[in-house]
């Protein structure tokens, strides 16, 4: 893709952004960042590619670390978000 | 580069099969849901569901497309699948992945925040590690021309992408070690600070420029080196109680680290990630820093307590309070109509949000009428006080905003103030020269009684002031261990 095509997905996904982020409701904010942090471990996606390229062994050790620190936050992060959605509960109804 | 791979991928965008494009898509979409899920309790769980599945379908897609392969001779193009490295890579996902789901599953709900950091700073380094990874393998990430250099474009995003980074890492590490307690909350101002950090900033700036001429080792490493510095140097200035904004800053930055890399790779699926944390992060900011009523740059600036808390003590007069007993709350509670509980940071200190709700509900079944007030800045992170409540399993519908309650204390018998304190001060409304002047507050002074539990009456709050809600007709200082007076008023509601 070039250049262009790829800064208008961004700027258009930043919109975006601004506008789901705006209507999570305050009481989730901690869930919020918790769940942020896990999906932008989507950098894993780079680190294995280092780790799966030949050429470079200096380059695949740094992705193999990569994909361990990425891994960590994104088991970790969805985890303990849904650890946290569980909790929050309604009145029961009696 | 693989002269068969090559012409098989002409025609299909660097290199990536249009397949994949597609799934990345899809993995981006799934995740801007899992945002959209967090718009209520009740449809969060589905929303934390879809992440899962988008981050799923980000890794198996990358594993299919980039399977690694034992290079060859000048007759074939490679031997065959290179089964030690793909061994390597599920192990790595292993060890990780058990790591992170262990600590999860473990943390409890009051380290949050510093849980939080500390995810944060693995985000950041590992932008660091794959900007690196794509420097030394360019080929590997498609960023090289013709001549063999990197593109000056991809230089730019490797640069930021390392910037960004290591910032979050470095900056990450240090609101962990204030959060968790091992370093103190305290900021630590050193001398010319705003001049040093600029200069650091600028060089960071200008190197980058550099290195779309000159795509030396040393040039990222100086890069990589000064960002490390200049997340540290940021971030240590920052008071305990401003570290709502710091987190959420972080959270942002970490945004921005994967966009970076997205960029690099063409990945749409980082791309729009990093364009959704990046905002997250900076909305919840903006979040943190209205409710306090400070401008974002004055937070970052940092040293917010030092100098007031040093003026204040010397003009601290003494003025008339009222010392209340658990007996004595626990009867007015009793026979309250209408109570109003406001929880801050003390509350998580001492993990009273149990007992706290034990008392809700034995006040409940006497027919009192119990509502949750949460201030946006209550506490470390954005949230915090939401998510301790819901862990004492305190029904999220007697929770509200501040601008939701604020009008009820009127007509409140009880405003029960449970480790907070800047947050029900009456100078953020009337004193112009109050350094929290201007930060909304709670009217606790409408209620017609008020329970102020605190430690002692020795201590401000985080803004160093002194508060005029101490000294009001109808505030009871209840001066203990919030845990330890709850858990003696719910004796003396039991009977």
């Amino acid at each position: 893709m070039d250049f262009i095509s790829i800064l208008s997905i961004f700027v258009m996904a930043c919109f975006v952004g601004y506008y789901v982020v705006w209507s999570v409701t305050p009481a989730l904010h901690t869930p919020l960042m918790a769940v942020t942090n896990a999906i932008s471990s989507v950098i894993v996606v780079g680190a294995l590619i280092a780790s799966a390229a030949a050429g470079s062994a200096s380059s695949k050790w740094l992705g193999l670390l990569a994909v361990v620190l990425a891994s960590v936050n994104i088991f970790g992060g969805f985890a303990v978000t849904a650890r946290m959605l569980a909790m929050y509960k309604k009145k029961e109804k009696k | 580069m693989d002269l068969a791979l090559l012409s098989a991928a002409a025609g299909e965008h660097g290199g990536t099969p249009a397949w994949a494009m597609l799934a990345y898509l899809i993995s981006g979409v799934l995740f801007i849901l899992a945002l959209r899920g967090l718009s209520s309790p009740g449809t969060s769980r589905a929303g934390n569901r879809y992440g899962m599945i988008g981050m799923t379908i980000a890794m198996v897609t990358t594993l299919v497309t980039h399977v690694p392969m034992i290079p060859g001779d000048a007759f074939n193009s490679y031997v065959g699948p290179d089964f030690m490295t793909m061994g390597e890579i599920v192990a790595a996902i292993a060890i990780g992945g058990g790591i992170g789901w262990v600590i999860a599953k473990r943390i409890a709900m009051t380290d949050m925040p510093q849980l939080v950091a500390a995810f944060h700073s693995l985000v950041g380094l590992a932008a660091v590690l794959v900007g690196w990874a794509a420097y030394l393998n360019p080929e590997a990430f498609g960023i090289v021309g013709a001549d063999g250099a990197i593109h000056a474009v991809s230089r730019v995003e490797l640069g930021l992408g390392i910037a960004i980074g290591a910032i979050t890492f470095s900056g990450s590490v240090i609101a962990f070690l204030k959060l968790a307690g091992k370093m103190s909350g305290a900021p630590i101002l050193l001398p010319a600070r705003h001049v040093i950090n600029l200069g650091t900033l600028a060089g960071i700036i200008a190197l980058t420029a550099w290195f779309t001429q000159d795509q030396s080792l040393w040039v990222i490493a100086t890069i990589t080196v000064l960002s490390f510095l200049i997340g540290f140097l940021l971030i240590i200035p920052i008071g305990g109680a401003d570290m709502p904004v710091v987190v959420s800053m972080l959270n942002s930055y970490s945004g921005w680290a994967a966009a970076a890399m997205g960029f690099t790779l063409s990945n749409t699926a980082m791309i729009i990630t990093g364009a959704l944390v990046g905002s997250s992060g900076a909305i919840l900011s903006y979040i943190m820093c209205k409710a306090m009523n400070r401008g974002f740059l004055s937070v970052i600036a940092g040293g917010f307590g030092a100098e007031a808390a040093a003026g204040g003590g010397a003009a601290k007069e003494q003025r008339p309070w009222k010392r209340g007993s658990a007996e004595d709350a626990a009867y007015m509670l009793g026979e309250a109509e209408k109570v109003i509980i406001i929880p801050g940071y003390g509350m998580a200190v001492s993990q009273a949000q149990h007992a706290l709700r034990e008392m809700g509900d034995l006040l409940k079944a006497r027919g009192v009428e119990v509502k949750y007030a949460i201030h946006p800045v209550a506490g470390r992170m954005p949230g915090h006080m939401n998510v301790l409540l819901a862990e004492a399993n305190v029904p999220y519908d007697e929770v509200f905003e501040l601008e939701d309650i604020n009008s009820e204390f009127a007509t409140a018998d009880v405003a029960f103030i449970i480790g907070a304190n800047d947050v029900v001060n009456p100078a953020a409304k009337t004193d112009k020269s109050s350094p929290i002047y201007g930060m909304p507050v709670f009217d606790v002074d409408k209620a017609k009684q008020v329970f102020f539990i605190k430690r002692s009456m020795g201590g401000v709050g985080y803004a160093g002031v002194d508060n005029d809600v101490f000294y009001m007709d109808q505030t009871l200082m209840l001066l203990a261990d919030a845990k330890k007076m709850v858990e003696d008023i719910n004796k003396g509601l039991a009977h």
